[in-house]
């Protein structure tokens, strides 16, 4: 989790800073390249306003991606923070490594839905399984962008491309799946929904262990027509929230009481408090059978289910399990990890 | 030998000389081999046998021939006692301990006339060969009157031929009581049990057996002070004291104990006062994650590994490509087996040079390095953590099965004198001083750029990792000029590699038209097969053993200094032939011959010198 080493915030009055004494420009990236109108653009805004407004460093934050128009985005925001833009559904593998080598940073992982729905299925259930201490986010269009509009695996049934063809085999359900390998907060969300998806990403900063966020998208160019599932309207029509996400930082005093029989309120593992207003009639967001079967139940409906599916704040994320020293194991000095003279001697003694 | 040798038409009988007469003894200098069946609890007892000859202070090597099998199939462990220090595979077998009832009759039918058999009574292997000596034992009796216990008898059933064994070898028995003591040195009940199994063999063959063969161990002073590693375990070594933080693994034959011996290494001495782990090791769900992971990690900072073997090295091929063209270290071992595809799993073979060097699409390069032998498995171990944080790249280290799986006499591993070099690592302060920096710029000539680390406290820190074109400045590009900067730079980067890796070891005599070029395991039979040419055919040849790639110019000076060279290697196509070529001027070329050898068992002596006789048209 991101420690501050950055002054307090100055007293004079000037443009507007967070607990670091930072600005928002501060966690701005570079120039997009994205279609005009892309989801992906206004998720990416939303992750600069989660980590200004929780006041994370920049500095440690790694952003990890593989390939696709979604995974291009962690070079448009936070450009002080590490970026690592790797092969095709492989950002699970990158993500792990880097957080063994680095266990106090922050990790954020930027996926699609090809990324993570097909060529790297494998490496999305490990992840999950594992329960890595990162930010997971499916910016989902149910489409291929960059190979110019090729239905994706998360593409529903019977939703049509630009030119007609049906798609006809069942869609792979990131949020059921994750429930079900292991991660320990799930949620879906729209990138048209900035208050929804601003409050669950600062719920996920709090969080440690895997956040699984799936984040519907819709492609501009290739997924936004009649016919398709993923486009604008389409989620607009059909969105259907479990429950309202509220988010009370650690660093905030909590003023409002509320009422227990309307709001579950998770006590987060930094001291935050996420408060998930219910919205469907005793949503209960530890149970995950409860969240896979209204998973499935919506999809009968042709509902786009969101908010919070599960969280469990209980079980210990990948890096806690590994029992690691407290320093990140990438600068360990030459004496903490290279054993004794008298330690070879004694392990060659034994092979004689 | 039961498989290979026959099955390449090899006669099977007569085919070597048939040994000198009893009346003359042979001392020190020839192969044991004991056949089973696999799952039967017979390594112990061949590990016995194999440390009592070196306990001896007689040169020794063991080699496990086993199927890819959980239990059942056959198995066959060749022990060679060398005078001369000779650890190869030798093909000729001596001494044979047929246990396994099914090859029983090849593998006496393999013997060279005048050779001995130890054998279950009910086998009555006799009629096969009236030319051998032959030892029947009556295993089940003296099994029962020492094991009341059934369920261990498949096991104390070893421990009466060690006993056997070593009484008809006249071995010294207080060599092989240290040795049973040892092998079971946590668990003194079953130290008791397997050493009254041993006398029991022993007597029974003092008693009831007549020597009737010249074979015979004694005494020597060859193995002091001298230790027994297999090459998994001492590259574990080397990685523990390279200082390795992250280590990711997929399960593969024949490399799962490289990470399984680190496991224990890094349980017992890295772990710190507090009870935690200055070490993170994880099984990953696949060849392509553990490299993944060993690139995340390395990106991160952290020394990372993988180890893996042919299949796996397939898998990894789009990463490599990754960490080639977006310069993240990691090291990256092969302990090669016989492919192509799943091939044999648990045979050996240097079969996988080509694919690593230009491993990856596009224009990738690689840097190999080749252990010949347990010393430098731990040593290029270490060498390799180095290489690859100073060039920033990833580093591929390549044993083999019979290397890696087998036990090797070896001089104690020297502690590492060298401080741990991490490479150009820019830290807070140098930002502060330097005001910023460029990640993919050649400051100092060498091709090596700076690099930094995430979490370091700075705001200019950081760089954009990718795998697409990349401009010096880590910015997104797909200008002409910069993609060509930047593959002339990697393209500069490799040629630093020539002077940073191990160079070759060279022995030159100055008189030999003919130059040797061998790698890796193919080292234990070139240095005999020498031998042999000299003392055999007059030949005296010069040698130079290959320890890595890129080469570095004394590769080109030896072959220059040369008439004839050939180019020894466990492959089919003479990989390394072929990648000499791509580096030789071409008026050199023409002097390349190769000598290959590839039927899945280690390379032995006599192969190199045949084949090399029949070149030479001696």
């Amino acid at each position: 989790m991101a420690t501050t080493t950055l002054p307090n915030p100055p007293a004079a009055p000037g443009p507007k800073r967070n607990r670091l004494g930072l600005q928002v420009l501060d966690y701005r990236g570079g120039k997009t390249t994205l279609c005009a109108g892309c989801g992906h653009n206004a998720i990416s805004e939303r992750i600069i306003d989660a980590m200004y407004e929780m006041g994370i460093a920049p500095e440690r934050v790694m952003k990890l991606s593989g390939i696709g128009c979604s995974s291009k985005t962690p070079a448009y925001f936070m450009s002080r923070g590490h970026g690592f833009n790797g092969v095709h559904g492989r950002m699970p593998s990158i993500a792990t490594g880097a957080l063994m080598a680095n266990h106090t940073m922050m990790g954020l992982g930027i996926s699609g839905d090809g990324d993570s729905a097909s060529i790297g299925f494998g490496q999305f259930a490990h992840l999950m399984r594992r329960n890595l201490p990162l930010i997971y986010i499916i910016e989902d269009n149910g489409v291929y962008g960059l190979t110019k509009g090729q239905f994706s695996a998360t593409a529903d049934l019977g939703s049509t491309l630009k030119t007609g063809v049906i798609n006809d085999l069942p869609p792979i359900d990131t949020c059921v799946m994750a429930v079900e390998l292991g991660a320990t907060f799930v949620g879906r969300s729209f990138s048209g929904d900035k208050k929804q998806l601003l409050a669950m990403l600062k719920a996920a900063i709090a969080h440690r262990g895997t956040v699984m966020l799936d984040v519907i998208s819709p492609c501009v160019t290739f997924n936004d027509h009649e016919g398709s599932t993923k486009s604008y309207k389409y989620v607009q029509e059909h969105e259907e929230a479990v429950n309202e996400v509220g988010f009370v930082p650690s660093f905030e005093e909590i003023t409002v009481d509320y009422d227990h029989g309307s709001i579950y309120d998770v006590e987060m593992h930094d001291g935050s408090h996420m408060r998930l207003r219910k919205l469907h009639q005793d949503y209960n967001p530890t149970n995950r059978i409860a969240a896979v079967t209204a998973l499935m139940e919506a999809h009968e409906k042709g509902e786009v289910l969101t908010g919070v599916f599960y969280v469990d704040t209980t079980r210990p994320s990948f890096t806690d399990m590994l029992n690691l020293v407290a320093e990140p194991l990438a600068t360990l000095p030459q004496s903490r990890v290279r054993p004794s003279r008298q330690v070879l001697e004694q392990i060659m003694q034994k092979l004689q | 030998m039961a498989t290979g040798d026959v099955a390449l038409g090899v006669p099977k009988t007569g085919s070597s000389a048939a040994l000198s007469s009893a009346s003359k003894r042979i001392v020190n200098d020839f192969s044991i081999q004991v056949a089973t069946v696999n799952g039967s609890g017979s390594q112990s007892a061949n590990l016995v046998l194999l440390k009592s000859i070196f306990g001896m202070g007689i040169p020794v090597s063991g080699k496990n021939l086993f199927p890819s099998n959980i239990a059942g199939l056959p198995t066959w462990y060749t022990i060679r006692a060398s005078k001369q220090g000779y650890v190869a595979r030798k093909r000729e077998i001596e001494f044979l301990v047929a246990m396994n009832s099914e090859t029983a009759r090849e593998d006496i039918l393999s013997l060279p006339s005048g050779g001995a058999a130890i054998y279950d009574v009910g086998l009555d292997l006799k009629q096969y060969r009236d030319d051998v000596v032959c030892y029947p034992v009556p295993f089940d009796k003296l099994t029962a009157a020492v094991c009341p216990e059934a369920k261990l008898r498949k096991l104390v059933r070893n421990m009466i031929y060690v006993g056997v064994v070593a009484q008809l070898l006249a071995m010294d028995l207080v060599a092989v009581e240290n040795a049973v003591r040892r092998q079971f040195a946590r668990k003194q009940k079953a130290a008791d049990l397997n050493w009254t199994a041993v006398k029991a063999g022993y007597d029974y063959a003092a008693t009831s057996l007549t020597k009737q063969d010249p074979l015979v161990l004694e005494p020597m002073h060859a193995t002091e002070g001298k230790i027994i590693i297999d090459g998994n375990a001492a590259a574990a070594l080397g990685a523990m004291f390279a200082g390795v933080t992250v280590v990711t693994w997929y399960p593969i034959t024949p490399s799962s104990s490289v990470v399984e011996s680190l496991i224990d290494y890094m349980k017992k001495y890295r772990i710190e006062e507090d009870g935690k782990a200055n070490f993170a090791i994880v099984q990953a769900e696949d060849e392509l994650a553990a490299i993944g992971m060993v690139l995340g990690a390395g990106w991160a900072g952290a020394r990372s590994m993988t180890s893996t073997s042919g299949p796996g090295i397939s898998l990894m091929a789009e990463f490599a490509g990754l960490g080639y063209f977006a310069e993240v270290p990691g090291v990256i071992f092969d302990i090669q087996r016989v492919g192509p595809s799943t091939g044999m799993p648990t045979r050996t073979m240097q079969g996988d040079l080509l694919a690593i060097a230009y491993l990856s699409h596009g224009d990738t390069k690689h840097v190999m390095l080749l252990p010949a032998s347990v010393n430098e498995c731990y040593k290029f171990s270490m060498e390799a953590f180095d290489l690859a944080e100073q060039l920033q790249t990833p580093v591929f280290m390549l044993s083999d099965l019979d290397l890696g799986m087998n036990n090797w006499m070896s001089e104690p591993f020297a502690y590492p004198e060298k401080p741990i070099n991490r490479g150009k690592v820019l830290s807070r302060e140098d930002l502060e001083r330097l005001g910023g920096f460029e990640r993919y710029k050649d400051v100092d000539g060498d091709a090596i750029p700076y690099r930094t680390l995430p979490g370091t406290d700075h705001p200019k820190a950081a760089y954009f990792t990718r795998g697409s074109g990349h401009n010096e400045n880590a910015l997104y590009t797909e200008r002409p000029d910069d993609y060509q900067n930047l593959m002339e730079r990697l393209a500069r980067k490799f040629d630093t590699a020539r002077t940073l890796v191990p160079g070759p070891e060279v022995v030159q005599t100055g008189k030999s038209k003919i130059g040797l070029i061998a790698f890796g395991s193919s080292d234990f039979a070139v240095r005999e097969s020498r031998d042999q040419l000299k003392k055999e055919y007059g030949l005296e040849t010069d040698y130079m053993r290959l320890r890595a790639f890129p080469f570095s110019r004394e590769v080109h000076a030896f072959v220059a200094a040369h008439a004839r060279v050939y180019v020894i290697e466990q492959n089919r196509d003479a990989q390394m032939l072929s990648l000499l070529k791509l580096d030789l001027p071409a008026a050199e070329i023409t002097k390349l011959r190769s000598v290959i050898h590839f039927d899945g068992l280690p390379l032995d002596a006599r192969s190199v010198t045949d084949k090399l006789v029949l070149q030479e048209e001696i």
